[in-house]
């Protein structure tokens, strides 16, 4: 019987096409992702209808899973005045050198009367051991930074300034560590400010899918 | 790997003393450069957030006397929201010796179906949700409770955050005892 040949093909693929389809991902993702903030702890927020986007110049208060505040002031133009009135207010005593060294730190997370040592220490404290800025009834410290805010930001837009105001929770975080900032808020009476979410497309069959409002203020 | 594909394709004949110069592929071996292009890729998935994250507007009523809202017993459903996801509610305003008809527990995945079941048997001037969290629940109920809202669309004005009474407080745990929730 004759043998059937099989003609030998080469096992070589045009890598040609792969290639395209590789950069063109690439190209995809690069455009439509950004670059992670940089974070001070790693929180998931709760997820929400609301399909604005947050801001990326923010004073954004940070609540973490065990209940710890931290503070991050995302308008640099402003941050040096901020600093420096909680400085005066409170009376830190901070030297000129120390307050430029704070500037330059991307948040604050301990108590005001710990600032100071926290400047001049040798040894930086990682995010997570910090012990956060105190939020209880009796001692809220976010009480005096907000108003150091608002009167850093005072004569200009107030609407400016409520937008840039956001409050990132942690999934798990009880709410009574919510409830103070909402009180350190109306202390300095701010009545709107934001919360960041994780987007959620709204289920299919509500009101709000029926009717989708025209204008969300 | 590299092919090299020196074939000169057919003897194409040229003159006698014409030494024949080797013709050199031009096709390129792509398969590093695929490598390349999906080690890139995965690099950017890691490094970079695919959802941009949003903000909800929050809305706090201001704390004097004057603003106080009078609510009619008819219009209004207190959600109460406790620990481990547990939501309770009651319509009206409890009475002593009806607690145990008036109080309920829910979950949030009925809640909504509550919440626009009130909407509809009550005329909107009447319509209140009242919401009161508990100490031990979550940032995330608050929130996913205040999305309800908006999802049921409910206009501002006709729900508030409340604090909570100590009677409530004692249903509370109560029934957390008697369901058996930690």
């Amino acid at each position: 019987m004759p043998k059937v040949k099989i003609p030998r093909k080469s096992t070589n693929i045009d890598m040609t096409a792969m290639c395209d389809v590789a950069f063109l991902l690439l190209s995809f993702f690069i455009l439509a992702t950004k670059q992670k903030p940089p974070e001070v702890l790693t929180v998931t927020p709760p997820a929400s209808v609301s399909s604005k986007a947050a801001p990326d110049k923010s004073i954004l208060i940070t609540l973490t899973q065990d209940g710890k505040t931290f503070l991050m002031l995302g308008d640099e133009t402003r941050k040096a005045a901020i600093l420096s009135n909680i400085n005066t207010t409170k009376g830190l005593n901070l030297t000129p050198a120390e307050l430029n060294k704070w500037v330059k730190s991307p948040f604050v997370g301990q108590p005001l009367n710990q600032i100071k040592s926290s400047l001049n220490a040798s040894v930086v404290t990682p995010p997570n051991k910090l012990p956060g800025i105190p939020t209880d009834s009796t001692n809220n410290e976010m009480i005096d930074w907000i108003r150091s805010v608002t009167s850093a930001y005072a004569g200009t837009d107030q609407r400016k300034l409520q937008e840039m105001l956001l409050v990132k929770g942690d999934q798990s975080t009880l709410y009574p560590v919510f409830k103070n900032i909402k009180q350190a808020f109306k202390k300095n009476e701010i009545y709107k400010f934001r919360i960041v979410t994780s987007g959620e497309s709204v289920p299919a069959g509500s009101e709000l899918y029926l009717n989708p409002p025209k204008a969300i203020n | 790997m590299a092919e090299m594909d020196t074939s000169s394709g057919g003897g194409h004949k040229k003159g006698p003393g014409v030494k024949k110069g080797k013709k050199l592929s031009t096709r390129v071996d792509l398969t590093p450069m695929v490598d390349l292009g999906f080690l890139l890729i995965t690099f950017f998935v890691f490094t970079t957030t695919m959802s941009q994250s949003t903000a909800m507007n929050m809305n706090e009523p201001k704390d004097d006397d004057k603003s106080q809202l009078l609510v009619r017993n008819s219009g209004a459903m207190t959600i109460l929201l406790g620990k481990n996801d547990q939501v309770y509610y009651y319509f009206g305003q409890l009475e002593v010796d009806k607690l145990s008809e008036q109080f309920k527990s829910t979950t949030f995945k009925q809640i909504r179906e509550l919440i626009v079941a009130k909407k509809k048997s009550t005329p909107i001037d009447n319509l209140m949700y009242i919401i009161k969290s508990d100490k031990k629940s979550t940032f995330k109920n608050a929130i996913d409770i205040l999305d309800e809202m908006s999802i049921c669309a409910i206009p501002p004005g006709h729900y508030a955050e409340v604090d909570m009474t100590p009677t409530e407080e004692i249903l509370i745990s109560k029934t957390e005892e008697a369901n058996g929730i930690k």
